[in-house]
């Protein structure tokens, strides 16, 4: 039986009186590529602060790798790459391998110095996002989808378990979203990490994603791809909402 | 030229002092510029000079030696800066308002201060603009063990500081207490501007952190490279303006900027040419 490392039950959410989430279960088992589609302000990234304990539900429980997210200590085994990740100040002079290298600074703990083998996983994992020609450029001088895979690095190099990427294809050229997706199959085939993709572009995700689940402050369907493509567009046309365009691409 | 420097022992002090902040100020005014918060050395700076003319006025009315000027600005200089943490957490939609808020609170104490003691002497001109021959004994004391004090916390928490640099929110996320790691920023900037107070002075202390950043963001590839330079500048122009300084009698305030802003013209163009020539091959 596969192992389930993400357990939510019951979720209810609310901004003041604002509902974000209610009613909200969802299940993540070991190596799936879980795709996790809405309409904005359905309440995807209210689901992600959550699953990163930044937020508390005010009903319900959230269990981690089997451990209530209240409790979990073992955060390096999961990273998150924001959608606002591409925001920061591009005149920083910051080299690719040193904004690689603060995703291992929480992991390696204070009082404590960057090693060998840290520098060497730095380098592992700018190599695993096909960036290794660029360590030692500053970031700022890199393009919108050059950066993504950088941070996306940085995410990697602490050898999560359980990636979380939160619409991280805003502002990517066409050809670099393909290549984008490359790279997530490749990280939960061959490194066999667990994927749950935030979006709201439905079309290119579906295709690469094995599992969908549709939120709109609650759940409205959740099972692999091809169940997402049997549905009749109307049924997702229900819950998505009127801005609803969805350009299926079944291989 | 130099030899007067190795003859007089508060020449040397002062040198010494010199190449200490010119090490100390860039270090910490690297992580001020990136962090897009210049202004708050400014701030700082000018709650330092109310703790100096706090200790002018202690001394001259009352006699009170416990506190040099140089000791009370100090300490005004870490509870500016601990008020400011405070202010912007009172004010989150105008961050930025806490320093005009600090900066017009030191001038207005720092008046207040100066009129009761009896208005500005020459002590307080070379607390303004510097001095080379104002560094005692004890200020050079305090000075070197302040600087010992940033230069290991610095080295301690480099990787923590420069995420929080870098991006406050994914270090929030990682864990990171991003909330203590700004404070010790903030109270080492505020022991770094004290320190340097004695050399360039309350009104350029802000000029000896950010402007030899300012010149090595041009020409650095990395932040390690852009500290590394930003020292170079900064050590090189402190040495310079006090030399200067000295021999021409002006406050080594002064000619240290002047020197700096010769630096940032010298990178900024030296860069502009650099890029025209790579431009060039390109299309060659």
């Amino acid at each position: 039986m596969t192992e389930t490392i993400v357990e939510l039950k019951n979720i209810r959410y609310a901004y003041e009186d604002k509902i974000a989430l209610k009613d909200v279960n969802l299940s993540i088992q070991r190596g799936a590529f879980l795709g996790l589609v809405g309409p904005n302000g359905g309440g995807k990234t209210t689901l992600i602060k959550l699953l990163l304990g930044v937020l508390t539900p005010q009903q319900g429980s959230i269990e981690l790798f089997g451990t209530p997210v209240e409790k979990f200590k073992h955060w390096s085994k999961i990273g998150f790459v924001s959608q606002k990740a591409n925001a920061f100040n591009r005149g920083f002079p910051a080299t690719v391998k040193e904004v690689v290298a603060t995703g291992l600074t929480a992991q390696i703990g204070y009082f404590k110095f960057f090693n060998k083998k840290h520098r060497d996983k730095v380098k592992e994992a700018i190599e695993l996002v096909g960036m290794s020609e660029y360590i030692d450029k500053n970031i700022g001088d890199l393009s919108g989808g050059q950066q993504q895979r950088i941070f996306i690095a940085r995410a990697l190099v602490s050898e999560p378990e359980f990636l979380i990427l939160d619409e991280p294809t805003v502002g990517i050229d066409t050809e670099n979203v393909q290549k984008f997706y490359e790279l997530l199959g490749k990280l939960n085939q061959e490194k066999k990490i667990t994927l749950l993709l935030v979006s709201h572009d439905i079309g290119t995700m579906t295709s690469h994603a094995n599992g969908v689940a549709c939120l709109n402050k609650e759940i409205h369907f959740h099972g692999d791809t091809e169940a997402f493509h049997n549905l009749s567009e109307q049924r997702i046309s229900s819950f998505y909402g009127h801005d609803l365009n969805i350009v299926t691409h079944n291989h | 030229m130099l030899s007067q420097f190795f003859e007089f022992e508060f020449l040397r002090t002062t040198l010494y002092t010199g190449l200490i902040i010119g090490l100390i100020a860039p270090l910490l005014g690297t992580f001020v510029v990136v962090r897009r918060l210049s202004l708050i050395a400014d701030g700082l700076s000018h709650v330092t000079l109310a703790g100096i003319a706090f200790g002018l006025f202690m001394d001259k009315k009352y006699g009170l030696a416990v506190l040099t000027p140089f000791t009370s600005g100090t300490i005004f200089s870490i509870f500016g800066a601990i008020l400011i943490e405070r202010l912007r957490t009172v004010y989150k939609a105008y961050q930025d308002l806490a320093i005009p808020i600090i900066l017009s609170g030191g001038v207005g104490l720092s008046v207040i201060f100066i009129a009761l003691a009896d208005g500005l002497n020459n002590d307080l001109y070379s607390y303004l603009f510097g001095s080379v021959s104002a560094v005692s004994k004890q200020d050079f004391n305090t000075i070197w063990i302040i600087a010992l004090i940033v230069l290991s916390l610095v080295a301690l928490f480099y990787k923590e500081l420069f995420m929080l640099s870098f991006d406050e929110e994914h270090a929030k996320v990682s864990g990171i207490h991003s909330k203590s790691i700004h404070l010790l920023f903030i109270l080492l900037t505020a022991l770094v501007i004290s320190a340097s107070i004695r050399i360039v002075g309350v009104l350029l202390v802000s000029a000896l952190m950010t402007l030899p950043v300012a010149s090595s963001i041009r020409i650095a590839k990395g932040f390690k490279q852009t500290i590394v330079y930003s020292i170079l500048f900064g050590e090189a122009s402190v040495i310079l303006g006090i030399v200067s300084g000295y021999y021409l009698e002006i406050p080594p305030g002064g000619t240290i900027v002047m020197v700096l802003i010769a630096f940032l013209i010298i990178t900024t163009t030296v860069q502009k040419l650099w890029l025209k020539s790579q431009r060039k091959k390109a299309i060659v």
